[in-house]
């Protein structure tokens, strides 16, 4: 029994190793960003809100963020719409090719970004849709759509087809059965998905460095002071990005979360 | 694609209970075209996005490799200039080399660091702890790579963090920052978490008695590892390394800022190649060269994780 705890234990201190790599540039990230010196040694400099105060005062990361933010919310959105009818399709409907639809609708995140990027600009670029804002949400949406139809999927195998079949034979049609009984059901993962694509799409730098011309979202931000003169200012910038990321994944769990518990009232499924 | 014009407009319900017992069939013909638009509302946008935006921007890319550039503007073309001159240069069987090697070995040796963390949390934990576990695996995913990856520069750079430490103890310093050991730093922070998740998510539905059945019949732990739970596992430990594979294959953020960049990998010529503007045939032709071996080094693993696991192993399920 001992050497099944000392097993276990060295186990136990291995994970925490694991988890500490993880986790240390996360960490050390933040600490960095609040850190006085330019290139951090140890001991570590004093407390210093310079890096923000600089990148508060620079008005191309201000504009990064604006940039991202709308990349972020129209990739959202219709990544989760598409998304959603994509999987409402493959809960709802057998045919013929199901097989090769979900194959296609979830394939891009498969492929390397940096020939998803190239891929695009060429093609963008030829019927002139590159170079714009617009250029990242096409390309975007692209690889957050999967993501987005994955999480409603899972949502949807939890719903009991007679539910909607119910409210056809109660003389609801087609839309308005989605309107008020598909709809709401599925809706809790609608927000997850919104949240999930948009964080995704906020933090994607390659796509968005081949396609967006000299629109700068915040990754590519990143970029440019990563390959030019390199400062702390991306720990600043990286402490907000991570802030909002956790902001959004958070919401969308608890969203997810509080829908959990109502199923488990109706019906008793799964667990 | 024909996929969803094959589309039956009868949902199938449940048990296949037909639910609309005794209508008039003349208003069950105008209903069914009515929900042949209402299905086909939800089914297409996404398949006709990603034929749109997705699959055409990749047959053109292979389109691409055949076309010339003449006086800097891309002519269409059937030419394998591109062809020749990427494949005869020899920096380019070089870098594809390399990458391949870089990316196979880091699947191995990441699997292979993941795989007792992965266990750990699979069978050594409480549930609650379990999903704990997995929720911080989660995290890194909405972190930013690139600023993780400068985060490593401060910590392995010459007067980083770890070689001041050194020096406190008096320690000579290590060169780590561009080098093959930055550049698996960088691989590792990429990779290590989703190689775990995918492990654990096949160890966790290995059913416990076949390992009890192992140690009863006097099975060591350490042989148990390798005769039961590795078998059984081995969708997830393959998907894992599958998955590291295609991300260190195509990712050009940690070999040039951890791994210095020169000599270059696959990826890294893909975006020198764009970004010195009149290049995109050749960079298309590298970006095939790509997907090409992809697919089947995917192709290969996935036969490889399904196939022989029926015969040898009737283990799961």
């Amino acid at each position: 029994m001992l050497s099944t705890d000392k097993r276990s234990l060295a186990l136990a201190l291995y994970c925490g190793a694991l988890y500490l790599f993880v986790f240390a540039p996360i960490a050390a990230s933040f600490v960095f960003s609040l850190n006085a010196d330019r290139f951090p040694t140890l001991p570590l400099g004093g407390f210093s809100l310079q890096w923000y105060e600089r990148i508060w005062a620079d008005a191309a990361v201000w504009q990064a963020f604006r940039n991202s933010f709308v990349v972020a919310l129209s990739t959202g959105l219709l990544a989760t719409a598409m998304g959603f009818g994509a999987a409402y399709t493959d809960y709802r409907y057998r045919f013929v090719g199901q097989t090769l639809y979900l194959a296609v609708a979830l394939l891009p995140p498969t492929v390397p970004v940096v020939i998803l990027g190239l891929s695009m600009l060429a093609f963008l670029s030829r019927i002139a849709l590159s170079g714009e804002l617009y250029s990242v949400v096409i390309a975007h949406a692209v690889l957050c759509t999967p993501f987005a139809m994955a999480v409603i999927r899972l949502r949807f195998s939890q719903m009991d087809p007679a539910l909607e079949a119910a409210a056809w034979n109660l003389g609801a049609s087609r839309w308005r059965a989605m309107r008020h009984v598909v709809l709401p059901f599925a809706f809790p993962s609608i927000v997850s998905a919104l949240f999930l694509t948009m964080a995704v799409s906020f933090d994607e730098y390659a796509i968005a460095w081949f396609v967006s011309g000299l629109n700068e979202t915040v990754p590519i931000r990143i970029l440019s002071i990563l390959q030019g003169s390199v400062s702390p200012e991306i720990n600043a910038i990286g402490g907000i990005v991570f802030t909002v990321s956790i902001c959004l994944v958070v919401l969308a769990q608890v969203v997810h979360a509080r829908s959990r518990v109502q199923p488990r009232q109706t019906h008793e499924l799964e667990q | 694609m024909a996929t969803a014009l094959g589309m039956d407009a009868n949902p199938i319900i449940g048990d296949k209970r037909s639910i609309k017992g005794g209508r008039a069939s003349n208003g069950e013909a105008r209903r069914d075209s009515r929900s042949l638009g209402y299905a086909l509302t939800w089914a297409l946008p996404l398949p006709l996005w990603q034929l749109v935006f997705f699959i055409a921007p990749l047959l053109f890319l292979a389109a691409l490799t055949f076309w010339t550039v003449q006086s800097f503007r891309l002519v269409p073309d059937f030419d394998s200039v591109n062809w020749v001159k990427v494949y005869g240069a020899s920096f380019f069987l070089d870098a594809f080399l390399r990458t391949f090697v870089l990316a196979c070995s880091a699947s191995i040796v990441l699997s292979a660091l993941a795989f007792p963390a992965s266990y750990f949390i699979a069978f050594c934990l409480t549930p609650p702890m379990r999903r704990l576990a997995v929720y911080l695996l989660i995290t890194p995913f909405f972190t930013s790579y690139l600023v993780r990856v400068y985060t490593w520069q401060a910590f392995l750079s010459d007067t980083g963090l770890v070689n001041s430490a050194l020096s406190a103890f008096g320690l000579p310093s290590v060169t780590m920052l561009n080098s093959l050991f930055g550049a698996f730093v960088g691989y590792a922070t990429l990779c290590l978490p989703l190689i775990v998740l995918l492990q654990f998510m096949s160890l966790v539905n290995i059913d416990r008695s076949t390992i009890e059945a192992a140690r009863n019949l006097g099975c060591r732990p350490f042989r148990t590892v390798f005769a039961v739970v590795i078998p059984s596992g081995r969708v997830g430990i393959v998907l894992g390394a599958v998955f590291c594979f295609i991300l260190t294959f195509g990712d050009f953020i940690s070999p040039t800022y951890l791994g210095g960049g020169n000599p270059p990998t696959l990826a890294i010529l893909i975006t020198d190649f764009t970004k010195s503007g009149n290049q995109w045939p050749r960079a298309a032709v590298v970006a095939a060269t790509m997907v090409v071996t992809l697919i089947l080094v995917a192709f290969l693993a996935v036969r490889f994780a399904y196939k022989s696991r029926k015969s040898s192993h009737a283990v799961d399920r």
